[in-house]
């Protein structure tokens, strides 16, 4: 067999964070009765107009910019014709002759720590279409357009990709940048950013490309990659037995593992675009652009080299911290208080992602950083406290539970449960004595070289305190008073 | 006539637009396509070099609304007029086979 | 004088005056549709009693004062693309036989807070493509001047229904002499406003580009009223346009001193009837004796007008009529087989020839292959037609000419031969490519005694040029019999 290159390049929709959808007032939450988020413009009515929602621009050239894009600073909005029930108006209001943003790149690291430039062909807007709901036993199909009208960016790479792994890079930066932005929670599984494959195989060292097939319909980073790799035997299988590629879009069923073309002599593909005459042209000031500019935030790798350098992180936590904007935020917010950077990223990565763990084990739904609710001040309330050594780390952890799961108030959660640490060297005394005298054996044992005895005394002065007792000061106690 | 339109163009056109025309109509949609297009060649006696291709008569850009939810349930109005449908949504011939 | 001899504005000053009621105006209206209606055809859909209702609770309104608008208590018509919540809303098509609206048209909306209160809505050419009203899939309207001609259109429900006294006033709409048309072969007034002046929300489209609604009415008086009461800046309308002036009947004066009047030389060549040639100049002079300059021009480009228009209008036709589908509303054919079938179906049943003509043309020249050639092509002659009237512009406040070639053709006589009949929108057709406004004023009659139209056109934004010129040559017409 012949040493085959596969060529990828990807096309990604992603839902952008609007409240509204982009031509009309419907909002655009998840859920609710079919056909509820609805009016007549998101639903194709005679006589209903779009009218452009303006978050929709400033998220797309905000997307742009971060991913070093020329903006399009008079571009327009086309219509793409074809009849499908869930598009309501049988065309598509979307973006082809005069795309937003154009010519843009990404770097990514690959494991084997090269980067590499993943060019950007084009950004455009374009409208979500409804859902479709099949009904297997009446033979029926079921138009939902609650998420008709809901804004999306496509995102058109240059077909610079050659294996899974940078497929994957690609998405999880433009995942992780398209966050911090705020512009998209972007979830493969909820269908918030969705990727589409566009692949190619040919003779390793061959400057031609080879006929492309497009992929549809992959649902997570796992089912990515088994498409890709599905496609490639699929279309080096066809080349090896001296058939040919057919130019075609296919549906991956990732239950099955494998991907069916999806081909109509009713779909001629010719969407017969031309300017929307309902919608008039958008211009992009330079004035807007700056701003624009002035606002992007800090994305990840510039951080995460902040975090490690203002912070002194080590790069292990400033990774994982950075992956997710809200743990950035934590992670800023807390430190700005209580001034313990490497305190707070411990109780993110430690505290923190095992409740986020628990959660998801419980709901069998991955619980993500972006529902996180509690509130940093707390955090960080807490690791003063410990820090006072006005509670101990048993209590610590106790009270974040709380604050994680329902945003306690921590003064008034240590107040109400007494959780205040006894450093009262009286009091500690006089009960350090009575569990000494309550526990003969264990004395004995210790006195015996039995030195681990000591570690059950110390659970029963704090258990005797009801866990409030100062750890460090009980330790010190009973060794005095055993000596 | 200059131009002349095939059976396969009125086909492809047909299935574009999604209509179904009887013999007869083809006929008639062949022959008036084909004289409204020598019609429209008209045009080509015009030198446009240089004119921009003009959508709207006004130069007027930037109309755009606020991100402000202003619609509520609107499910009861957009069934109203269904030709058929239920609590699930509009009822349509199933789409895809899988 | 019959109540129904009043204009809109002179029936809704006797409203006031307590002289007359909203009751007995809309009784006087519903007496004339059951003497004419069965004749003419000029509505769709008429509901008496709902119509009577209407009236009497503006009645209640008036007297509470409540409804204090210049057009309270005055019965209208709707021509049926503007939707209207709760009546059918047909565009004159078995597609949409069955659909009701649940919002009204940004434009009714604004009619109904001047007072006005809709007795029903008016036949049309289906989708508003034809100039006959002979494409309805409701039968032809007919000619109220004589019913063995055709009313024109498309707007030829709302026009016919003027002149019948079937109601005092209507709303059109015009993408291609829709409104000037009808008006001129019926012998009413009636105006396309500017592009943007009055909103499309809940207007069915036909050609975005190139659609406005605007009133049918008895004279310029009522159609500077009704435009004071329709046009306004609407949110919902990203191709509305927000005026700095939005008073139209501050034109009402009878002096055109000084006004600087040109006359298209191309409007007046082959194919114009010579009846109508007089006519239209005759008028010219009136204006002229009045103090206004008048002079010829070339205009230039006036026979690209109707290839460019064409073009647009049936590819942006193609796009926003394949919302009918079977789907969310209207018809649905009965048998099918899959989805793709059932779209054919429902789509071939449900249009008529006419549409289904403008919808290949249209489909066509966008396909991949053909949209430079003719769709990108017409919107670059459609730059230079722009051109050729800011040229005018700059020497004229108004260009005068007739607004169609001929009077009213005979009923079936159109239909057959589409350039023909494309042919006849030749002089109403630019002023929709260029976003601007046109009047139609009733100017004589020919030698069978249908009405002759002049067309005033002006430039983008200055409706008051032509309503003070319209007005100006009323007074010295008189009374239109």
């Amino acid at each position: 067999m012949k040493d085959y290159e596969v060529v990828i390049g990807l096309e990604v929709h992603v839902e952008l964070a609007t409240k509204t959808k982009i031509f009309c007032g419907c909002s655009t939450e998840f859920g609710g009765a079919p056909n509820s988020h609805t009016c007549p413009v998101c639903t194709g009515m005679p006589g209903s107009l779009p009218v452009l929602n303006k978050k929709v621009v400033e998220y797309a050239a905000a997307v742009g910019l971060a991913t070093n894009c020329t903006i399009t600073q008079d571009c327009k909005f086309d219509r793409k014709n074809y009849f499908y029930p869930d598009n309501p108006q049988n065309y598509q209001i979307s973006q082809l002759y005069l795309p937003i943003c154009r010519n843009g790149h990404v770097d990514v690291k690959l494991a084997d720590g090269t980067e590499k430039t993943i060019r950007i062909h084009e950004i455009h807007m374009e409208e979500d279409a409804g859902k479709l709901i099949h009904d297997e036993w009446e033979g029926v199909s079921y138009v939902d357009y609650n998420r008709s009208g809901v804004p999306l960016i496509e995102i058109v790479s240059e077909p610079d990709m050659r294996s899974a792994e940078e497929v994957i890079a690609y998405l999880t930066k433009l995942r992780t940048t398209i966050q911090y932005l705020g512009a998209s929670d972007c979830k493969l599984q909820e269908g918030s950013m969705r990727a589409d494959v566009n692949l190619s195989v040919r003779e390793r060292g061959s400057s031609e490309f080879g006929t492309r097939t497009e992929t549809k319909n992959l649902n997570s980073f796992a089912a990515i990659e088994r498409a890709i790799k599905a496609e490639t035997a699929r279309q080096i299988d066809l080349i090896e037995a001296g058939e040919k590629v057919v130019q075609e879009t296919r549906r991956w069923n990732d239950d099955k593992e494998y991907s069916y073309a999806m081909r109509s002599k009713e779909d001629a593909q010719d969407y017969r675009y031309f300017p929307d005459p309902d919608l008039v042209p958008i211009h992009i000031s330079d004035e807007y652009l700056a701003e624009l500019k002035a606002k992007q935030p800090e994305f990840k790798d510039e951080k995460k080299a902040r975090y490690m350098e203002e912070f002194e992180l080590p790069e292990y936590d400033a990774e994982i911290l950075t992956d997710s904007k809200k743990f950035t935020e934590i992670f800023e917010e807390a430190t700005a208080i209580c001034n313990q950077p490497k305190k707070v990223s411990n109780w993110i990565m430690g505290e923190t992602m095992r409740l986020m763990k628990e959660e998801s084990a419980k709901t069998g739904r991955e619980f993500r950083a972006e529902e996180l609710t509690f509130s940093p001040a707390s955090l960080a309330k807490i690791i003063t406290l410990v820090e006072k050594k006005e509670i101990n780390n048993a209590a610590a952890k106790e009270i974040f539970e709380h604050v994680f799961a329902e945003n306690v108030d921590v003064d008034a959660y240590v107040e109400e449960h007494g959780l205040k640490q006894v450093n009262d060297e009286g009091a500690l005394r006089a009960t350090v004595e009575k569990v000494i005298a309550d526990n003969p054996q264990s004395v004995a044992d210790y006195k015996g070289g039995k030195k681990q005895a000591i570690g059950y005394l110390v659970g029963q002065t704090m258990k005797a305190m009801q866990g409030k007792a100062n750890p460090g000061m009980v330790n010190a106690l009973l060794q005095e008073l055993l000596k | 006539m200059a131009n002349v339109i095939s059976d396969e163009t009125i086909e492809y056109v047909g299935i574009l637009a999604k209509l179904e025309l009887s013999d007869e109509e083809k006929e008639a949609a062949k022959k008036d396509m084909a004289s409204m297009l020598d019609y429209i060649d008209k045009l080509g006696e015009l030198d446009t070099t240089g004119v921009e291709p003009m959508s709207h008569v006004f130069p007027v850009n930037n109309v755009m609304r606020e991100d402000v939810v202003t619609n509520g349930d609107g499910s009861e109005a957009t069934l109203a007029n269904a030709p058929e449908c239920n609590e699930s949504g509009f009822i349509v011939p199933k789409t895809v086979e899988s | 004088m019959s109540l129904l001899d009043y204009t809109a504005v002179e029936l809704a000053a006797k409203i006031k005056a307590g002289e007359t009621t909203a009751t007995e105006a809309m009784e006087a209206v519903i007496a004339q549709i059951e003497k004419s209606e069965d004749e003419l055809n000029c509505y769709v859909t008429f509901d008496k009693e709902k119509a009577l209702a209407a009236a009497k609770k503006a009645d209640e309104d008036i007297k509470a004062g409540k409804l204090t608008g210049p057009l309270a208590g005055v019965p209208f018509a709707i021509k049926d693309n503007m939707c209207t919540e709760g009546m059918l809303t047909t565009c004159s098509s078995k597609i949409l036989g069955n659909f009701v609206p649940t919002y009204t048209a940004d434009a009714v909306v604004r009619l109904q807070n001047a007072g006005a209160v809709i007795i029903g809505k008016t036949n049309m050419d289906e989708f508003a493509m034809g100039s006959t009203t002979e494409t309805s899939a409701f039968g032809a309207t007919k000619n109220p001047r004589n019913p063995e001609h055709v009313p024109g259109g498309s707007s030829g429900g709302s026009a016919a229904a003027v002149a019948a006294n079937e109601c005092f006033a209507a709303l059109g709409s015009d993408t291609g002499g829709s409104i000037r048309q009808p008006a001129s072969y019926c012998g009413v007034v009636g105006l396309k406003p500017t592009y943007g002046t009055v909103s499309r929300y809940g207007l069915i489209a036909y050609g975005s580009s190139l659609d406005q609604i605007g009133p049918l009415c008895k004279d310029v008086t009522d159609c500077a009223t009704i435009m004071e009461a329709i046009a306004g800046k609407d949110d919902k309308d990203s191709t509305s346009i927000g005026r700095d002036d939005y008073s139209f009947t501050k034109a009402l004066v009878d002096d055109v001193k000084g006004m600087r009047i040109g006359i298209p030389r191309d409007y007046f060549g082959e194919g114009l009837d010579p009846e109508v040639k007089e006519a239209v100049l005759n008028a010219a002079k009136v204006l002229e004796s009045k103090g206004a300059i008048v002079e010829e021009f070339d205009l230039s480009l006036v026979e690209y007008a109707i290839p460019t228009y064409y073009t647009i209008a049936a590819a942006e036709a193609s796009s926003n009529l394949e919302r009918f589908d079977g789907v969310k509303y209207g018809y649905r054919t009965k048998e099918y087989e899959g989805l793709h079938n059932m779209y054919k179906k429902t789509r071939s049943e449900g249009f008529g020839p006419e549409v289904k003509r403008r919808i290949m043309l249209g489909s066509f020249v966008l396909s991949s292959g053909y949209y430079d050639a003719y769709y990108l092509k017409a919107l670059r002659v459609k730059a230079l037609i722009k051109k050729a009237f800011d040229e005018a512009f700059a020497k004229y406040d108004v260009i005068l000419g007739p607004v169609a070639p001929t009077t009213a053709p005979k009923l079936g006589s159109s239909l057959s031969d589409p350039i023909k009949m494309y042919l006849g929108d030749i002089y109403t057709i630019s002023v929709n490519l260029a976003g601007l406004p046109g009047l139609s004023v009733p100017c004589g009659k020919d030698k069978n005694g249908l009405p002759i139209g002049l067309q005033l056109i002006g430039d983008c934004f200055k409706e008051n040029n032509l309503i003070r010129a319209g007005y100006a040559y009323e007074q010295a017409r008189g009374r239109f019999e």
